[in-house]
């Protein structure tokens, strides 16, 4: 298949690792920021591939595992309400919150739909206009100019039955809090190629300067990975900190200028906490004051406060590049996909379950 | 089916009950004229006939096997099949999978109040063509009404039963290091072709379910002196669940080549879209053979044959260990171990 089969080449693969090998001298920690990447990594054995020299450390970009515990709780108890009909990508139904995961409220009674787009749920907020639709927002940059579009159209349209709940999180702030702790072992980054195909990587750039690392936007593909890895390598052997663009066909420097302009339209830039790590300044987006009637926070009483994780669970330090999953005392024992500890052993895009599904013998390897 | 020819051939006269009311289940003379005119003369094998409360079966003296599965599917109708043919072929297809060949059905319908009687009409017209394409009988059968909001429209049950002609142990603890693992042909299409249906996604083309029967082509095997160590037909967790659960049952070790696969390119496509892995995706038309290494050229030529398994080819072997195991050589060249999954497969984000 065009797009696909062509960068997922034997041939090619092992061209790219020789080509690793050969560069590296010592050894390099990176970090892949994407949690696609992460799963596409386990998933083909890319970093069997690799020189022993190189360690890939797994970021925090899984829009689900860093969705904050009381956020999930808000969303089961909007879509355990009779009024609302709770419309939510797939992955986050899963994860856990304090009060039990979505598809627990949907089978208590909740109408809890899979939608696969934004504007999906407001055709159903058009459709129901005796019901208030929710939509559970959350994501990077790369869901946001929809997100941002369904809530713009409903405002052109005078809809008032659709709301979002909103969780949006801003890669740049994340690296800058990885690279800003005391505990940061991460040499160089892969940058994530959707969420620069919103919005360029002139971002990145300061990033790279400031704290002397190199930063590859980088696809999903195997080769994307390995080609990615290849220059983040080369750079730090020639002793290079600059932002490079492996995911030509696909990003531009600038991004995709329009829909940057409906995320400004729409949202602004606000603090977040993230599920493990804790609140990062200007690290997220919330909606902008003429937006707000949309936001489901403000429209319907929700409880508040903040809550408290299992104790047990290190996704933090998983999320930050500290620990790897294999490293968790509860991995694979007491925290399986079916009894998840933390949301990073159910996601899609979580380390821990990539671990999990491609590596269970990893751990045995270590232990 | 236009909705004329419905008119001219269905037996229940519309113009009275356009739908299935609770009376179709009530056990007085609207179900008896349900059962007699639309089931009976429809599905017509002589136990039916009979109407007795038990079917008796005539059965040479051989090892049996024995079957039940139940059938609930949203939308009832999509490209390639519905629950008629699934409910036939599904469980002819677990006979098949005993090396059976499969003789006797039951049908219990559980039909929900305000049920058009022309979607039962078509309902009961695939599962008679499904019947006659695999030379069953529907011999017993039931038929309940649960309230509106109760059901999904219809859901079905069958239990077949079919007579083993052969000396094989067909089953997990057949398998040896040594075996080859064919499977019969490409895999996702039933679970891309319900998902695209049911969400509403459009691609270019529609995709159709790979729903069919599957005993004609087991059997030729068995009876071409094939020696079937085992086989599973693939449903809904795919091909990494069906060789996840024999690999661990029979304690061997299995590798596939995930680059002879066939996975269609309109499926690879859709399962990229909405971040699935096809090994997992549902079919309803395709199995897994293990056979000795030695035989399964022959296999694999025997099967082709037959156009539902005209793309059969040999996808793995089964090694001495790591047992219990799972493992993919990918496409570029790399291993990874093959888990089932835990839940269902659910859309991405981004």
């Amino acid at each position: 298949m065009r797009f696909i089969e062509e960068y997922r080449d034997a041939e090619a693969a092992r061209r790219f690792a020789e080509a690793i090998r050969k560069t590296v001298t010592r050894e390099w920690t990176i970090m892949e920021i994407c949690g696609g990447q992460t799963h596409a990594i386990m998933k083909f054995g890319i970093d069997e591939l690799l020189p022993p020299q190189i360690t890939l450390l797994h970021g925090p970009g899984c829009p689900v595992c860093v969705t904050p515990v009381e956020l999930i709780d808000k969303a089961v108890e909007l879509a355990s309400r009779p009024e609302v009909i709770f419309c939510s990508f797939g992955d986050m139904l899963r994860v856990p919150g304090t009060k039990g995961d979505l598809l627990s409220a949907k089978a208590a009674g909740g109408d809890v739909r899979i939608v696969y787009s934004p504007l999906d749920a407001l055709q159903l907020a058009i459709k129901n206009p005796d019901k208030q639709v929710v939509f559970f927002a959350v994501g990077f940059e790369t869901t946001a100019p929809a997100n941002a579009m369904a809530v713009y159209q409903a405002k052109q349209k005078g809809i008032t039955n659709f709301s979002i709940l909103v969780s949006h999180v801003l890669v740049p702030p994340a690296i800058e809090a990885i690279l800003s702790s005391p505990r940061n072992r991460v040499q160089g980054f892969l940058a994530a190629g959707h969420v620069c195909t919103v919005m360029g990587y002139t971002e990145y750039e300061p990033i790279a300067k400031k704290y002397h690392v190199p930063i590859v936007v980088t696809g999903f593909e195997p080769l994307d990975i390995l080609q990615g890895i290849y220059l983040c390598v080369k750079q730090l052997e020639e002793g290079r900190a600059e932002v490079e663009n492996q995911y030509t066909r696909s990003v531009r420097r600038e991004g995709n200028r329009p829909a940057q302009e409906l995320i400004r339209e729409v949202f602004e830039v606000v603090p977040r906490k993230w599920r493990g790590i804790g609140e990062i300044p200007q690290s997220g987006l919330g909606l902008r004051e003429p937006y707000r009637q949309f936001d489901a926070e403000r429209r319907f009483a929700l409880s508040t406060g903040s809550v408290e994780e299992a104790s047990e669970c290190i996704s933090g330090l998983i999320l930050q590049g500290v620990k790897k999953p294999y490293e968790c005392p509860a991995f694979g024992t007491r925290c399986t996909p079916e009894h998840p500890l933390g949301a990073t052993m159910v996601s899609s895009e979580g380390a821990c379950a990539a671990y999990f599904k491609y590596r269970r013998e990893a751990k045995a390897r270590v232990g | 089916m236009s909705t004329q020819d419905f008119h001219l051939t269905c037996p229940i006269p519309i113009q009275q009950y356009p739908a299935v009311v609770m009376a179709h289940g009530g056990g007085g003379r609207l179900m008896h004229q349900l059962i007699e005119k639309m089931f009976v003369a429809t599905f017509g094998s002589d136990n039916l006939r009979t109407r007795h409360d038990s079917a008796q079966l005539q059965l040479p003296t051989a090892r049996l096997a024995f079957t039940t599965d139940s059938y609930v599917v949203r939308p009832l109708f999509f490209p390639g099949g519905d629950i008629g043919k699934l409910a036939v072929y599904g469980t002819v297809n677990d006979l098949a999978m005993s090396g059976a060949r499969p003789l006797y059905l039951s049908l219990g319908m559980i039909l929900e109040e305000g049920l058009p009687m022309e979607t039962l009409w078509q309902v009961v017209l695939s599962i008679r063509e499904a019947v006659q394409a695999t030379g069953v009988q529907i011999v017993t059968g039931d038929t309940k009404v649960v309230d509106r909001g109760k059901g999904d429209g219809v859901f079905l049950n069958t239990s077949g039963v079919g007579v083993i002609e052969h000396d094989l142990l067909i089953a997990p603890q057949s398998v040896r290091a040594g075996d080859a693992v064919i499977l019969s042909g490409d895999i996702g299409r039933h679970g891309i072709a319900v998902m695209a249906v049911r969400e509403g996604l459009e691609f270019e083309s529609a995709i159709e379910s790979d729903c069919a029967p599957l005993a004609e082509p087991v059997l030729a095997l068995i009876e071409a002196g094939i020696e079937v160590h085992c086989l599973r037909d693939l449903t809904r967790g795919g091909l990494a669940s069906a060789v996840v659960e024999i690999a661990e049952a029979a304690q061997a070790g299995i590798q596939l080549e995930e680059s002879r696969i066939p996975v269609r390119e309109d499926v690879r496509g859709a399962c990229e879209i909405l971040g699935f892995d096809p090994l997992y995706v549902a079919n309803e038309g395709r199995f897994v053979a293990f056979v000795p290494r030695a035989q399964a050229e022959r296999a694999v030529e025997l099967l082709r044959r037959f156009e539902v398994c005209a793309e059969a080819q040999v996808v793995g072997e089964v090694i001495e260990s790591p047992k219990g195991t799972v493992v993919l050589r990918s496409v570029i060249g790399t291993s990874r171990v093959v888990d089932m999954l835990s839940g269902e497969q659910l859309p991405r984000i981004c």
